[in-house]
């Protein structure tokens, strides 16, 4: 084998490398500074509601859920029973918070909007999936540009905060939640901070 | 049940890959006829059983099931039954679908049609596109399942994509596909060249007319893509170097490379290694991109995240496949080298020369593509590559590549004096010098780029003619006819191609120089006037379509005193997807296109209207259609059914010894 047959290889090894880094393989594994902090503080429209503004505020004295949602966000739909079973079933408080519903959407091109008309749009779309799937949430805001979420340092859709009484940040998941992650990870610390026993 | 029928079919379609993937390398490797018929029939059986799985999930779209996920998620119930069909590949686990389907139809053709192929060679190539089918399918079956159902089921679907329910999309995803996978059959013959240790002439005939038939697919779906965004996308512009336009072009630049490399390894045995490898690199890149445009990598890095199994599926696929094949080039090309000496100056020469220029362009497109997603994720900035860069790489390493296109047919093989061709070609070199500085006076657009690319267009144009009069005068045969008759497929082939390289080119040139563009609010009965046409706003009415309710304006175009023709272009809002969808209308022509877009409404009952006017942008179709016939004739060749021919007449038993292609050649 002569060295120089090998060097195709080496450059495709090296590519391979930098895009496994590039693409963060594995998003669970990227830890939250932001647990333990105080969950940041908004106001934004709420979908049912778009002249209410609502925020982190409204759900003081309540251990509860901030789940990152969207409507083009394939594994939202892959957790939707679960939060709607949570919703039911265990009385669990949880907001969406509504991600880049239009901007996010690979497949559709925002730029050529102006803002009223994609907000337009967005509550449509947002609205019509919550219809269809079910609306598991006590409210929806709509975060258009994702200013909100980079306070929360969201890294991608679906991401869900356990946030408690004094609204502090408890824990992150990222991705979507099934069942398994509810019992042995999300479950115990719910019932930690007296989520539940009302 | 249909859906779960395709399902049931997609899993069978992965156990005989398997099967033929086994049994097509073993058997060639033991030299076992059973195991190599069996192998064979696999890759038959495994083409009808996906068509089922294909056509299930069509008639789940059809019949309106949103009971299936990917129909609820990609038509609606008033979604026209074309857009319906349509649908089906309009979505990341459709198009995987038929992106197996395509690679199963390829397989069933080298199956069926390759008789000149030895049983041996041919297994090696069926047993490397079964591997490849099965990683394909597993992708598709563990982690993209085109037929995972929806309970409860909804009473209404979201729609497909309104940027895709158009015509241009209806064949653009099938074309381009066919040339994607096609290209798995010019590795798969790379890889068993590799197995085997043989590679030689009669390889490289065997090799070349898939290989031009997968890249007039690709050339194709290319253009019939540029000509979408270019009508649908209400911009005015054919070419954005988005990333998904630089996902088909990258393997269309390495399969042109290879085509060329090709017909140096036929006539003169050399460039082996590097047809190879071209070969390995014209698939990866067809791989890579299907995979970065499909998972959304590059489009949102959110999209990706969504389901990170598929992207670690991806990867791995890809790292495997890709891998595997650069290791065994290490270890199998180095006795693959030899072959016959040239000189730097020599038809070999240029050849080369040209094959390093389209694969340094292949990189550069492939650097300027992934290079956001790199920064991104190492800094977290946001940037992207715009059309400044491509440009600025691209057309410096394109420009010299033109030039030598059209000088290499007057090259000889193995040694030619530089000085002797360029005196032989004087006349055409400054004619077409010449001929741009007239161009660029009379056009009053005299910049570097416009003298450029007139440069470029009359160079080859003129070669081109030269080369087909010197061609005639050379045939023994009496009579223009007899002399044109007797001029072989891929000689015409070339000839066309490269003609189409300088039609295109002075489209490109002609439409960048001197398009106008206008940008107005009007009122209805108000006038504005765009490059000696005006164009009147007659008014915007509402029109109801099936699944949408446009906005039609009325534009009536003038030249002079006399009426052109009235164009329509649409707004339309898609029910289901709220997001509205320009139409534009456009009225073509052989030298100009007058092209207009209907913009916002102003609110005081006014629209802003954008006009184009755009020289010569046929002439880019016409190009890339002439590249495209230029490669059907070079397939057609009959060299390659000739030698078909013969082989079949002999009788040769099924099973044969190796040596019997060298004896042919």
């Amino acid at each position: 084998m002569k060295p120089k047959y090998l060097i195709p290889f080496f450059i495709f090894v090296a590519l391979v490398v930098l895009f496994a880094y590039a693409f963060r393989l594995d998003p669970r594994e990227v830890p939250s500074p932001l647990v333990g902090k105080p969950a940041p503080a908004f106001a934004l429209p709420r979908v049912d509601a778009p002249e209410t503004l609502a925020g982190p505020a409204d759900l003081r004295g309540q251990p509860w859920l901030l789940n990152v949602w969207a409507s083009w966000c394939v594994a939202c739909r892959q957790e939707h029973a679960m939060l709607l079973r949570l919703a039911r079933e265990a009385g669990v408080p949880i907001v969406g918070l509504n991600y880049k519903e239009i901007r996010g959407d690979a497949e559709l091109d925002a730029s050529r909007l102006s803002p009223p008309e994609e907000r337009e749009a967005a509550l449509l779309r947002a609205r019509a999936w919550l219809a269809q799937h079910g609306d598991p949430y006590r409210f929806s805001v709509l975060d258009l540009d994702g200013r909100v979420a980079i306070d929360y340092g969201v890294y991608g859709v679906p991401e869900t905060f356990l946030i408690d009484a004094e609204g502090v940040i408890r824990y992150k998941h990222i991705g979507p939640i099934d069942e398994r992650a509810w019992r042995e990870v999300l479950q115990p610390k719910w019932a930690a901070l007296g989520g539940g026993k009302r | 049940m249909i859906a779960e029928t395709g399902q049931f079919a997609l899993v069978l379609a992965w156990v005989l890959a398997l099967v033929q993937a086994v049994l097509g390398l073993a058997g060639a490797a033991r030299g076992s006829a059973g195991a190599m018929a069996a192998a064979r029939r696999a890759a038959m059986a495994q083409f009808a059983v996906l068509l089922l799985a294909y056509a299930c999930l069509t008639a789940a779209f059809l019949r309106i099931d949103f009971s299936v996920l990917l129909v609820a998620t990609n038509s609606s119930t008033r979604t026209p039954w074309f857009y319906r069909l349509t649908g089906v590949w309009g979505n990341h686990e459709g198009s995987m679908l038929l992106w197996a389907l395509a690679l199963a139809g390829w397989q069933a053709a080298v199956a069926g049609f390759s008789r000149s192929l030895t049983a041996a060679f041919r297994a090696r190539v069926l047993g490397v596109l079964g591997t490849v089918a099965v990683g394909f399918l597993a992708f598709l079956t563990l982690t993209s399942n085109p037929f995972e159902r929806l309970v409860p089921m909804p009473q209404e679907g979201r729609d497909l994509n309104p940027l895709l329910q158009d015509p241009g999309m209806i064949i653009h995803p099938p074309l381009l596909y066919m040339g994607y996978v096609g290209m798995a059959v010019a590795f798969a013959f790379a890889i068993a060249a590799l197995l085997s240790g043989r590679m030689d002439a009669a390889w490289a005939r065997w090799s070349r007319p898939w290989t031009l038939t997968a890249w007039v697919f690709l050339t194709l779906g290319i253009l019939v893509g540029s000509a979408w965004a270019y009508y649908e996308l209400g911009w005015g512009g054919w070419w954005f170097w988005d990333p998904v336009e630089n996902a088909s072009l990258m393997p269309w630049l390495m399969g042109t490379a290879l085509l060329h490399s090709l017909i140096v390894t036929e006539k003169r045995g050399a460039f082996r290694s590097w047809t190879v490898l071209l070969a390995i690199g014209a698939f990866s890149l067809s791989l890579l991109g299907t995979f970065l445009v499909r998972s959304g990598v590059i489009t949102s890095v959110h999209a990706f995240a969504t389901d990170p199994r598929r992207g670690v599926f991806i990867l791995g696929l890809l790292a495997l496949t890709v891998g595997v094949s650069l290791l065994l080039f290490a270890w199998r090309a180095p006795r693959l080298s030899g072959g016959g000496a040239f000189a730097p100056v020599s038809r070999e020469g240029s050849l080369l020369v040209n094959n390093v220029l389209m694969a340094a362009a292949a990189a550069a497109v492939l650097l300027g593509t992934v290079y956001p997603l790199i920064l991104d994720a190492l800094q977290g900035a946001k940037i992207s590559v715009g059309p400044p860069y491509f440009e600025t790489v691209f057309v410096p390493l394109m420009a010299p590549a033109v030039v030598l296109m059209a000088l290499a047919p007057f090259l000889r093989w193995k040694r030619d004096a530089l000085a002797r061709v360029l005196r032989r070609l004087a006349p055409e070199l400054g004619g077409a010098l010449l001929l741009a500085a007239l161009g660029v006076w009379a056009a009053g657009h005299a910049t570097p780029g416009a003298f450029l690319g007139l440069a470029l267009t009359a160079w080859v144009v003129l070669a081109s003619l030269r080369l087909l009069g010197e061609r005639l005068r050379q045939g023994a045969a009496p009579g223009l006819a007899a002399r044109l008759r007797g001029i072989p497929g891929s000689w015409w082939g070339m000839w066309l191609s490269h003609l189409g390289v300088g039609v295109f080119i002075l489209g490109v040139t002609l439409v960048g120089a001197l398009e106008q563009r206008l940008d107005v609010k009007m009122m209805p009965g108000q006038a504005a006037e765009l490059a000696g046409f005006r164009f009147v706003l007659r008014g915007v009415s509402e029109v109801p379509g099936p699944n949408y309710t446009a906005q039609r304006g009325e534009v009536e175009v003038w030249r002079e005193v006399q009426m052109l023709t009235v164009l329509a272009p649409e707004k339309r809002a898609y029910f289901r997807s709220a997001m509205p969808m320009t139409e534009s209308a456009i009225d073509w022509g052989v030298f100009r296109d007058v092209y207009v877009s209907l913009g916002d409404p102003t609110g005081d009952g006014g629209w802003v209207v954008l006009l184009f006017y755009k020289p010569f942008i046929s002439w880019i179709w016409f190009g890339a259609i002439l590249i495209a016939l230029g490669g059907i004739a070079a397939a057609l060749d009959r060299r390659y059914r000739r030698l078909a021919q013969r082989r079949a007449s002999a009788a040769v038993p099924e099973r044969r010894p190796e040596a019997v292609a060298e004896a042919v050649r």
